[in-house]
This record gives structure tokens, sequence and C-alpha cells, in this order.
């Protein structure tokens, strides 16, 4: 149990009042993005993450990683009360949430909205804790060409898996991993897509775009809607929460379900927001009373909500272990590592012990604190938004401002970050995802390097992606998952003509 | 309890209305998109074949890479044009109506004029005169509500930054005055 020895030294780390302040801070900050409208988590991550630049790395990741959970749960409170998914992951929550508001049982569905994320975040913190350093120990062994053929299985998986029209999403992947190349080459040192432009010598940053295609062209989207809101006040009282809990063991079925599914989808890029739909659904289908869902069942809280959070926090299994996000808000905390000076992938497991245990074990603490502060303040956060959207807006797109500003300290990069505020508006009305986007350009240099580096190895033979066994099966999974549909059309196909044939005899 | 009572209400009296005309169909800017990725994906790729995108003696050259990933976005953006040609002849939805578009410009003209003002005048006036404009000609929020609240973000702002986190803002006349 060498996990368990790490882990408790992690605990060390942590438990220094300055990191328990910037939890506190990190968490109050997150619950106020989740529920203002035209805020969310990556967005919200990547304009905080100026605040860190100055912090020691281990401060900063527990800081922003606990506004990612204080995101997490600010989502509900929305989607309850109001009937406003804070966050696209919190859309199957308000199917059952809002009506028990209606009901008047608002603190009921919060009580069990926020444990259910705790219970969720737990599973995969969990998982995490263990299989993170056995992934990572294994990755030590890989070469250029197995990197490359990880990368390609992420990428290949979204354009396969995703819901959107294939076309778009390679576009979306395409255009990311070519920005990403803009400005020095890392491997020759030459220049490239600059158009002897000065300022593109230093290439686009990932934040800088991230803060324009969330935070800006949020707010241009919300600006569309009606504003109107109505909703319901709620505070909590013991008693609720302990009547809750009391009924939780009924629902460990759902619960552990619910773990899996997004524990499952969390690692594999795709994320929450499926994750949520999955949980709820399938909490459906297996009830014994599938009619009662959607008008105020408490199953239909704990399903979404255990869901959405076990993925959002095992998206950051792959980051740990190997330098892949799997989400959005994680790409962006690897962004964070980047700037801290610290080199994403398995060797941080070795190199950078204290971080990467400090992060682990502030995932523990920061979902248990978390838990308290949401269950005691949630009449604060709901009042937040009576405050009127004109006041918001202008605020945010301050805010956004120094974030995109602070990151190279260049003005360029407000210019750049209103660009992508309105490319990122303009993609999301016509559904091209921006997710693909996001992790190309993230990932964009490093797949890279590690593709050249493998062509160089080899000498220029393509070969080397099958040159055994292990490099072999990832590569050949990433094509076959990139032609998943036509696979599957295909078998749909043969199974279709067969059942036909068994009907006509 | 007392739950049932909807106690929060906040209204929104400028809000878009539904039977707003449409400005431009949702196909027209797909093609338009498409033409625009085509563009750039020929730019950026003629670009690489003349950094060089082939092979020499020790691996692929710099424009390898991002030569072929240029094929790739003009292949998918010239894939989306013939769609979106082909699908324009069935109805397209609306991609912005005309009471969203004048929302939309709404907050993208002040955001534009922020930045330029950033420019010259440095962040933290920009941001004290785009929130307290936003709040009392967007919103229609009372005057001293809106400095008061522009004056106190900023403020903020000004002391987390600069002062706290030592995160150094662009700045202009106003604060070389009080020798910042």
């Amino acid at each position: 149990m060498e996990a368990l020895g790490l882990l408790f030294h992690g605990f060390a780390v942590l438990l220094t009042w300055k990191t328990l302040v910037l939890m506190m801070v990190g968490l109050v900050l997150g619950i106020f993005v989740g529920v203002l409208p035209g805020l969310g988590g990556p967005n919200g991550v990547a304009i905080l993450l100026p605040l860190t630049f100055t912090m020691d790395p281990t401060s900063a990741i527990v800081m922003l990683s606990c506004i990612y959970w204080g995101a997490l749960f600010g989502g509900a409170i929305t989607s309850i009360l109001f009937n406003i998914p804070g966050e696209a992951w919190s859309v199957a929550t308000t199917f059952d949430g809002y009506p028990m508001a209606q009901q008047g049982r608002a603190a009921e569905a919060l009580t069990a909205a926020f444990t259910s994320s705790f219970i969720g975040s737990l599973v995969a913190v969990l998982l995490i804790t263990f299989l993170a350093p056995m992934i990572s120990s294994f990755a030590l062994k890989f070469g250029p060409p197995e990197f490359f053929a990880v990368y390609l299985l992420t990428f290949c998986s979204f354009v396969g898996l995703g819901r959107e029209a294939k076309h778009k999403t390679v576009i979306s992947m395409s255009l990311g991993l070519l920005l990403a190349g803009i400005g020095m080459d890392t491997v020759s040192g030459n220049l490239r897509m600059t158009f002897g432009s000065a300022e593109l010598l230093r290439g686009i940053n990932f934040l800088v775009a991230v803060i324009g295609l969330f935070g800006i062209s949020e707010i241009l989207l919300t600006m569309e809607e009606r504003l109107a809101l109505r909703g319901h006040a709620a505070s909590i009282s013991l008693r609720v929460v302990l009547s809750v809990w009391k009924d939780l063991p009924k629902y460990w079925v759902t619960l552990l379900r619910s773990s899996f599914i997004g524990c499952w989808l969390g690692i594999t890029p795709g994320g929450a927001i499926a994750a949520s739909f999955m949980g709820y659904n399938l909490a459906k289908r297996f009830s014994k009373d599938p009619e009662s869902f959607g008008k105020g069942r408490i199953e239909g809280v704990f399903a979404p909500e255990t869901a959405a959070h076990a993925s959002g926090t095992a998206a950051l299994l792959p980051m740990l272990a190997l330098g892949i996000p799997g989400s959005g808000t994680a790409a962006i905390l690897l962004g964070g590592l980047m700037v801290w000076g610290l080199n994403p992938g398995p060797l941080l497991f070795v190199e950078h012990k204290d971080f990467v245990w400090g992060l682990i074990a502030s995932m523990y603490l920061g979902n248990v604190v978390g838990l308290v502060l949401v269950l005691t303040t949630v009449p604060i956060f709901a009042s937040i938004l009576r405050v009127p959207f004109a006041a918001v807006a202008p605020m945010i797109v301050v805010s956004c401002a120094i974030g995109a500003y602070a990151i190279q300290n260049a003005m360029f990069d407000i210019w750049l970050m209103l660009g992508f505020g309105v490319v990122g508006y303009v993609f999301k009305k016509i559904g091209i995802p921006l997710a693909p986007f996001t992790l190309a350009l993230v990932l964009g240099n490093r797949a890279e390097d590690a593709f050249r580096l493998s062509m160089i190895g080899s000498g220029g033979d393509l070969k080397v992606f099958w040159s055994n066994g292990l490099v072999g099966s990832i590569t050949t999974l990433a094509l076959v998952l990139l032609f998943w549909p036509v696979i599957d059309g295909l078998l749909g196909r043969v199974g279709l003509t067969q059942r036909t044939r068994a009907t006509s005899r | 309890m007392s739950q049932t009572d909807i106690e929060i209400v906040v209204d929104d009296p400028t809000a878009p209305e539904d039977d707003s005309p449409s400005v431009v169909g949702s196909g027209t800017i797909e093609i338009l998109v498409c033409l625009l990725l085509l563009a750039l994906a020929i730019t950026l790729g003629y670009d690489n074949w003349r950094t060089g995108a082939s092979w020499d003696a020790t691996g692929p050259e710099p424009g390898y890479f991002p030569f072929y990933l240029s094929l790739i976005l003009a292949g998918g953006s010239l894939y989306g044009l013939v769609t979106a040609l082909v699908a324009r002849r069935a109805a397209s939805g609306s991609f912005v109506t005309r009471a969203q578009a004048r929302r939309v410009m709404a907050v993208f003209v002040p955001t534009l004029l922020f930045c330029l003002v950033t420019q010259f005048l440095g962040l933290y006036v920009a941001s004290f005169l785009l929130i307290a404009s936003f709040m009392r000609l967007v919103g229609k929020i009372a005057l001293w509500k809106s400095l008061l609240t522009a004056l106190v973000f900023t403020a903020i702002m000004f002391v987390t930054f600069d002062i706290a986190f030592d995160v150094i803002m662009p700045k202009g006349p106003l604060e070389a005055a009080f020798g910042h």
C-alpha cells in the first residue's frame, strides 16, 4: 500500500493554514462561477488562473482544483432552484430536481444533489489514488511512438464517438492542431505560419483561446436569451440533511452504477455531459416505476449528479498519469501545469511527488469541505442570481481581459481573446464542437513532437506504430474508433441481413 | 415549510421578442464559415509548403505535420461546404433574429470599445468605464449604483492583481499620475 503512505504525505503537505484558506477561497469562487449565468467550470478556471501565477505549484493547483469542485457543486443549485442548468452536465439534474423544488422539497433535492456529487467524486478519487500511480509507472516505459499512439487514440475517439457531425469535429480538431503549430517549431527551431508577424512568434496561447472561446462567447450567447428567471429560495436544515442521508443506503445500486458510468466516461474523453444523461437514463430504465421519473423523484437527482461528478473528477486521471486531459477543465489545468513549469506526463509522479499527492489529497479534502460549505451557504449563493446580468456581464468581460493579458503580458492577447470570442460564438451556433479544438490546441505540440521523434527514430517508416504489441494495439484501436460509425454500420447491416434471412426462412 | 413560494424573481424587460424576423439563416453562415476555413487552410498549407513539408536528412521538415493538417482542414471544410450547399434547399433554421442581434451587439460593441480603451488608457480605466456605462446604458440601472459598482469592482481588481498577487496589468496616464 505504497499509495496510502504517499497519500498521507500529501495530506501533510496540505494541512497548513495557507493552503486551507486558499482551498476555501477556491471553493467559494468556484460556487460563484457555477451559479452565475454565462460562466462555467472551464472558463472560470481559465479566468482565475492568473491569480495563481505567482504561487508555488501545489498551492496553485489546490486553489484551481477547488474552483473546479466549487463549480461542479454550484451548477446543481441553479438547476434545482431555477430550472436553469448552470452547466451542460446539470441538464439532467433539472428533470427531477426542479419538480422537487416546485413541490416544496428543494432542500431535499439540494441535499441529494450535493451528497451524490460528493459520493461520485469520492469514488473517482479513490480510483485515481490507486490506479493513477500504476498507469503512470506503466507509461514510464512509453517511447515517442507509444505516446503518439495514445494521442491519436484520444483524437480518434473524439471523431468516432462524438455526437456532432463528423466533419465538424474533424474541422474543429485540425484547426486546433494547426493553430497550436503557429510560432517556433519546437524540434527544429524554425518559424512557421507567422507571416512575419512578431506577435504570432510566441504562438497562440492555449489559455487565451480558452478564455475567448468559453468566456466571451458565453456572454454573447447568454445575452441572446431571455434572462428573466423565477426560482425558489431554500435553506437546508440539519433535519432534512439527516433524513436524506438516512435513506441513502436504499439507493446504493443507483449511486454505484452512476459512479461507474461516470468514471468510465470521464477517463475516455467525452465526458461529464454524456455521463449525466446516461446515469439518469439507466436509473430510469432499471427502476421498478419508470413513470415517476421527471415528476420529482429523488433518484432522478442522485443518478445524474453522481455520474457527472465521478466523470468530472475521473477526467483528471489521464491528465495526471499520461498528460492527456479527459475534459475541457482538465485541459486548462494541464495548461496551468505548464505555466508553473511542470511537465505533465508519467514523470510527474516520480519528479513531483509533493505536487501530485498534494493534489490528490486536496481532492478528498476539497470535496468534504465543499460539501459542508454548500450545505450551509445555499441561500446566499442562490441570491447571487438577483444581481442583474447588466452588472455581471461587464465584470466577466473585465475578468476575461485580465486573465488573457496576465498570461504573457501582451496586449495582443486581449485582441486575440476577443477574436476567439467571436469564433466561439459562431462555432457554437452552427454546431462545430469546441471541446476537440481545445484539446487539440493544448496537445498539438506534444503530439507533433511525439510523431516527429518516432519518425526520426524509425527513419520515416510508418510501421513504427505497429512495431510492438503495445503500440500496435493502441494504434489499431485508435483507427477502429475513428471509423467506428462505419464499422458499426457494417456490423448492423450484417446483423440485419442475418435477421431478414431468419425471418424469410 | 413555505418553500413552495417563489422568492427570487428577476425580470428581463429588454428580452428579445420571440417573433422577431431572422437576419440571416444558419445555412448561409455555415457556408461562409466553411469558405473562410478553406481559405485559411489554403493560406496555412501554402506557408507550410514554403517552409518545407517533405523530408530531409534529419527527418520530417518543420512544415510536414501542419501541411497535412491543413489538407485535413481543407477536406473537412470542403465537405462541410458541399453539405451546407445541398441542405440549403431545405429550410434551414435562423442563425440570429433581429432582436437577438441587437442584444448581442449591445455586449459586443462595448467589449470592442473596452479593448480599444485598454490599449490607450490602461485596463483599470477601461474597466471602470465599461462597467459604469454598460450598467447605466444597457441595464438602465441607477447612475449612482452603476458608478459605485464600477469603482468598487475596479478597485478590488487592482488590489487583488496589481498589489496582492503581483500580476501587472496594462496602465495608462491616470495610473502614471499616481505613480504606478
